[in-house]
């Protein structure tokens, strides 16, 4: 196992981060699909249930620190989210939003967590996942509340705008509610993710790297790490941001399928 | 310890795998991880959330309503109060005036019996002082006119024995003692 472990010491010059530094090799090696990715998703969910489950379990009326710091979260998406977007039936959604944010947001913060350091999200088959989900919310809520043709018409042919229009505008939007949008939500979570764990390698790895050359080289290694932690606190505004994003974007979609005209 | 690698594998250089090709495996395990969390948030922490945002709820509503109503109790006793203050200043006022009127009254009715007694006193007074000098005259008279008498009879002699004439004589004499004066 050992062998896979790059080392810095081998003598061949800096290899710099890529791509592939994403794939990570299963955990049992008999398991092949079980990698450190799979395993943070879970271990994100124990986290998040357990936390919000302790902090909600009294549901006292003057609240503890714990379920004062529940309740913000909550509070946040409930309140600050879903009711602002969403209008009177936001209660339906908040479940799902709440979810939604709170997974995104702990596997987002697994990036910087020491020792696991890796953002789930940065896997873009978690961040399709997610999407899809999305996806089908939104387009079952507008089916379902304005009936498939309704809804169809509506999405097609913006109504209040002149004939010719529609030409153009009728396939931009057919585009953009099929498309579009699923790809642009998971993608912009994946890429963030993604972006923000290579750089932290980049300074990182070639901190480590620098520290081992000759002397000129290692005084200057500290920048390289400062830089790296620097970037590190970065990203954890980066990840708080992607999870609010995400999640608002997903009311605002759910929101428009719920108008009648959008 | 593959867990705690942070340092990935090392993949055979120039063979770059395309991040945007989704493995089967992390899609489904998404689902699964979502839907497990969704169903755990859902049942067991949102309706405790929102017992607890209704039960603050209910205890502000409450407390507002017990507010009010302390409220209204305080403005009933206010006013009450106050029609009892303007109550009493009402009565004080009467008071005050019956006792004014009273004071007035004794006053005068005091003053009318000193000015009586004062005025009776005097008269007395008059009235003594009077009969003294009428006494204090008629026994100077007497004892003047025998004193002159007697003086007279001294330096006259016995000539003037007659009565009579000696009374006539004193008279005289006093008139025009008087008239010289």
């Amino acid at each position: 196992m050992l062998a896979f472990v790059r080392s810095s010491a081998e003598g061949e010059g800096f290899v710099p981060p890529s791509a592939n530094d994403f794939v990570l090799p299963p955990i049992f090696e008999s398991v092949t699909w079980f990698t450190k990715p799979i395993l943070l998703a879970f271990l994100s969910v124990a986290i998040i249930s357990v936390f919000f489950i302790l902090s909600s379990r009294k549901a006292a009326t003057v609240p503890s620190k714990l379920q004062f710091a529940g309740e913000s979260v909550y509070g946040f998406i409930r309140d600050g989210l879903a009711k602002d977007v969403l209008g009177p039936e936001f209660m339906r959604f908040v479940p799902y939003l709440f979810t939604l944010f709170t997974f995104v947001l702990v596997n987002n913060w697994f990036g910087i967590v020491p020792m696991l350091q890796f953002p789930t999200f940065s896997r873009v088959g978690f961040a399709y996942a997610l999407a899809i989900i999305t996806y089908l919310v939104y387009h079952f809520v507008g089916v379902k509340r304005q009936g498939l043709g309704h809804y169809l018409k509506g999405i097609a042919f913006m109504p209040g705008v002149p004939k010719p229009i529609y030409v153009l505008l009728t396939p931009i939007e057919l585009a953009t509610f099929f498309v579009v949008r699923p790809f642009t939500l998971g993608l912009r979570l994946f890429a963030n993710m993604f972006a923000g764990h290579l750089l932290l390698l980049v300074f990182i790895l070639g901190g480590e790297h620098l520290a081992q050359g000759v002397l000129g080289l290692k005084l200057v290694s500290p920048f390289a790490f400062t830089m790296g932690i620097a970037l590190t606190f970065f990203e954890f505004m980066v990840q708080c941001l992607q999870a609010y994003i995400f999640t608002l974007l997903t009311a605002l979609y759910i929101a428009g399928s719920l108008a009648d005209e959008h | 310890m593959q867990l705690l690698n942070v340092q990935p594998l090392n993949i055979a250089a120039g063979e770059a795998l395309n991040p945007l090709i989704p493995h089967t495996a992390e899609i489904i395990v998404g689902f699964i991880a979502f839907a497990l969390l969704f169903l755990v948030l859902k049942s067991k922490v949102v309706p405790m959330f929102e017992k607890a945002y209704e039960a603050r709820t209910n205890a502000i509503e409450g407390g507002m309503e017990r507010a009010e109503k302390a409220q209204l109790e305080a403005e009933r006793a206010l006013s009450q109060y106050t029609e009892q203050l303007s109550k009493a200043r009402e009565e004080a006022q009467t008071l005050r005036e019956e006792a004014r009127v009273q004071g007035a009254s004794i006053v005068e009715e005091l003053r009318a019996k000193a000015q009586e007694e004062a005025a009776r006193i005097t008269a007395a007074a008059h009235a003594s002082i009077e009969a003294e000098r009428q006494q204090a005259i008629t026994s100077l008279r007497n004892e003047v006119g025998a004193l002159a008498v007697e003086l007279a009879s001294k330096i006259v002699g016995e000539a003037l024995d007659d009565q009579a004439r000696q009374s006539r004589i004193v008279d005289r004499f006093l008139d025009d003692l008087e008239k010289s004066k």
